[in-house]
């Protein structure tokens, strides 16, 4: 009955959709105050819909309902509480419900916060904002409805598959999705304004706020991600160029140019064609990535939620909504005003030069994910983009980003004086060229490159530094003086300065856990020891133990450096036999920002010697040291939390001041 | 359904270890070090998008034994290479050739920042120049702003 409830919550959120499309392009085009909020009615209308239909699929998995195809080919009565709640979006059908959730959660949001907006440019983003969740709830509902019944229903379900069973599930797809989709109302935002035909400052503006909050949260999402991987697979990495990383690194990079260069059209009102461009951009790569994930024309070692057939559908979707917008941009962008002027060396130049060469890494991430497909339609070659690709092509990129980065904030709008700029970061400079040359000198084994990568990265943060000492005017008036400006500051800028910190900290841990990790790999009996980066560890015991739903074998690891003792290690081996899989928990030994992270393998008997003697058990332990490696994850939670903070900036409520009305219709210079 | 397919050859498969298996090691740790740097780079054919080096699959296995044997014989890494993609093909290199038929894919980044580059230049070409006030405009200015009444 309430899997019923849930479908039918499902197609009314549909319809709901549907009528709020074609309610607010009418208020628009009537310019009726009345039909726009009825057309904001179906926005929320629709959003508790879903909402309803995806509590029904939760009760559902709650109570292992195994009469729910869904639930039964996903959960198990013996799987912990918080997995079957989270396993409601562990499968496709799932996924793609939380998937819609979120695209009339935000359609909802924009209905309800959008209120200094025109009222028609207004009413066409709720239009736009239901035409996107029409598309996908009709997918929901006609392809994809995880509440469909089973004739016969099993007695026991499938379970998830156990990499999938982790906390992480709980909160990943839903920050990760939250990214995604925030962009759509990013999106909706560029149709209306590109149907309206102006993109002004205001219209930069409102923007900002929702392009922060998806990037925020897509950086949160990426990150819970990469650490899942690192702690779940059980290599020790933590990104991998894999398709399915790729697919969401893609709109990250997109919207965080996107944040860059609204800067530029709400200060100086130029790029407002390509920061359009860049709003369609953000959501295309998010649907790109939805498409890549589940249709299964790319393998990734994270796959799931995999179907082809289905996989057709979503890249319809695709490039219809992508389509459409692409092509409205090509008509309607060359006609908007190209803004302000600036020099060469200019905030603008600057902001300009990181977009070019944002928009230059998402090529390499586009083409190093796409080409094989490619290539293989085109002469039916197979070949492989691995890491070493993005590593020749990516990095460098980036570390042209990240050299050029201190030096943008400090550049004057139109104008910039670069004497003036080097004079406020020769300090910087000097102490992160002092950073790479000790750690050159003294850190062993040498690494030029991982020394290259701590000048950089103490660059970004000395540089993020020197900002707020630019900022405060520190050293040059008095102490009190400095304090009260540093108090004074904006939310905004505290937001910019922690998001390029955030970077600067996680390019630290990167180089340095890239540069420096160390490995090792022994078959121990009990008692048995191995050694990595001076510490000792000793094989102590291996006994099973019983979890909620799989039986395991966990060992204890004495680790100790010169003789201290450092902590006990206990990594396990899970079997789970509702799936027939195994899999590794590793243990990870927290050194300051540094892991120590242990493996521990499969049970093996030596093989006795001729005296008969051996026979022992051993098992394959494997260590790994991660110098640094926290940073790789603390460094986005940073800039997560710059992006936070700027959105809480008060500006952020405020409107711009409205054009006089004898100006109406001319761009602001 | 794909995934369960994939979660069986996992468990089918876990028995076999990964790379670091000390019983395959090679003696010389130089050798073992260069062993395992190819490994990284040559790709586990029947797996998801994982290199020999993380693999625990049987055919990553049997790969890690070929690249050890030629390396204990003292073949290049460019030798050891060329066996592998004559036997199967440019697929199994992680890293892509720098051939003609990579050209969009080692050229395309570059491009871009041609591109933008060349955008933003015409950009700062077109604005217009810093305007040269004639004499006559320059005493209207000092007029203007002498007369101001604020």
């Amino acid at each position: 009955m309430i899997a019923e409830l849930g479908s039918f919550a499902l197609i009314l959120a549909l319809a709901f959709a549907a009528a709020q499309t074609g309610l607010s392009a009418f208020a628009r085009a009537r310019r009726s105050s009345v039909l726009a909020a009825a057309g904001e009615g179906a926005a929320l209308a629709s959003f508790a819909g879903v909402a309803i239909a995806f509590a029904c699929l939760i009760h559902a998995f709650v109570t292992s309902d195994f009469s729910v195809a869904n639930v039964a080919q996903n959960s198990h009565t013996e799987k912990p509480m918080l997995y079957k709640v989270a396993g409601a979006w562990g499968s496709h059908e799932g996924s793609i419900l939380l998937w819609c959730f979120i695209l009339t959660g935000y359609g909802a949001a924009a209905a309800t916060l959008g209120r200094g907006l025109p009222q028609g440019l207004k009413a066409l983003m709720v239009s736009v904002q239901g035409a996107l969740g029409t598309v996908f709830l009709a997918y929901t509902v006609f392809a994809s409805n995880p509440l469909l019944r089973l004739a016969s229903p099993p007695v026991e379900g499938h379970s998830l598959n156990p990499l999938l069973q982790d906390p992480a599930l709980a909160i990943h797809p839903p920050f990760l999705y939250s990214g995604y989709v925030g962009m759509s109302v990013v999106f909706s935002l560029a149709v209306a304004a590109l149907i309206e035909g102006r993109v002004d400052a205001a219209w930069a503006r409102w923007v900002r706020p929702w392009a922060l909050a998806a990037w925020s949260f897509l950086t949160v999402g990426i990150t819970l991600g990469a650490f899942w991987a690192y702690y779940e697979l059980g290599w020790g990495g933590w990104w991998f160029w894999d398709p399915v990383e790729n697919a969401s690194f893609m709109p990250w990079l997109i919207a965080t140019a996107l944040l860059h260069s609204a800067i530029v059209t709400e200060k100086r009102g130029a790029l407002a064609g390509w920061t359009l461009f860049l709003a369609l951009g953000a959501f295309t790569f998010s649907m790109l990535g939805a498409f890549l994930v589940r249709s299964g024309v790319l393998t990734s070692v994270h796959a799931f939620a995999v179907d082809p057939k289905r996989g057709v559908l979503l890249l319809i979707i695709l490039g219809v909504t992508a389509g459409s917008a692409f092509s409205l941009f090509a008509w309607r962008a060359p006609k908007l005003s190209p803004g302000g002027v600036f020099a060469p060396i200019s905030r603008e130049s600057a902001l300009v030069l990181n977009n070019i060469l944002l928009a230059a890494a998402t090529a390499t991430v586009l083409l190093g994910t796409l080409y094989p497909l490619i290539r293989q339609a085109a002469t039916g070659e197979a070949i492989s983009v691995g890491p070493p690709y993005f590593n020749l092509t990516f990095a460098p990129l980036m570390a042209a980003l990240a050299i050029l980065l201190p030096a943008g904030p400090l550049l004057a709008w139109k104008r910039g004086d670069l004497r003036g700029v080097g004079q406020r970061l020769w300090v910087a400079a000097l102490a992160a060229f002092g950073c790479g040359l000790l750690t050159y000198a003294f850190v062993s084994p040498k690494k030029a490159l991982g020394a290259l990568g701590v000048t950089i990265g103490a660059w970004l943060v000395l540089g993020a530094v020197a900002e707020v000492i630019e900022r405060t005017r520190a050293f040059r008036v008095s102490p009190a003086d400095s304090w009260r400006r540093l108090t004074g500051l904006p939310r905004g800028a505290w937001g910019m300065t922690l998001a390029h910190l955030g970077l600067g900290v996680f390019v630290l841990g990167a180089c340095v856990e890239l540069g420096w990790k160390g490995e090792a790999a022994e078959a121990l009996p009990l008692g048995g020891s191995v050694n990595v980066a001076g510490y000792h560890l000793v094989l102590e015991t291996v006994g099973p133990v019983d979890g909620p739903n799989f039986d395991a074998e966990q060992a204890s690891i004495r680790i100790t450096r010169e003789g201290q003792p450092v902590c006990i290690a206990e990594p396990n081996r899970r079997f789970y036999p509702a799936g027939n899989q195994t899999v590794s928990g590793i243990a990870i030994c927290y050194r300051g920002a540094s892991h120590l992270y242990v493996v521990l393998g499969e049970r093996r008997e030596t093989t006795p010697d001729a005296q008969g003697r051996g026979g022992t058990p051993v098992w394959l332990v494997r260590a790994y040291w991660n110098p640094w490696a926290s940073l790789i994850f603390l460094g986005p939670v940073i800039m997560a939390l710059g992006g936070l903070t700027s959105l809480s900036d008060r500006r952020m409520r405020l409107g711009v001041a409205r054009p006089r009305k004898d100006r109406r219709g001319d761009q602001p210079a | 359904m794909r995934l369960r397919t994939l979660a069986a050859m996992f468990a089918g498969v876990l028995c076999i270890a990964a790379a670091a298996d000390p019983a395959d090691r090679l003696a010389d740790p130089a050798q073992e070090a260069r062993a395992r740097a190819i490994f990284a780079d040559v790709r586990c054919l029947v797996c998801q998008n994982e290199s020999i080096d993380d693999s625990e699959a049987e055919l990553a296995g049997d790969l890690r034994k070929v690249v050890r044997e030629q390396v204990k014989a003292g073949r290049s890494d460019a030798e050891i290479k060329r066996f592998l993609t004559d036997r199967y093909g440019e697929f199994v290199l992680m890293t892509p050739a720098f051939s003609l038929g990579n050209l969009a894919l080692w050229g395309g980044p570059f491009l871009v920042v041609v591109l933008g580059a060349g955008l933003l230049l015409g950009r700062l070409r077109n604005r217009p120049g810093e305007v040269e006030l004639s004499a006559e405009d320059t005493e209207r200015v000092k007029r203007l702003s002498e007369s101001d009444p604020a």
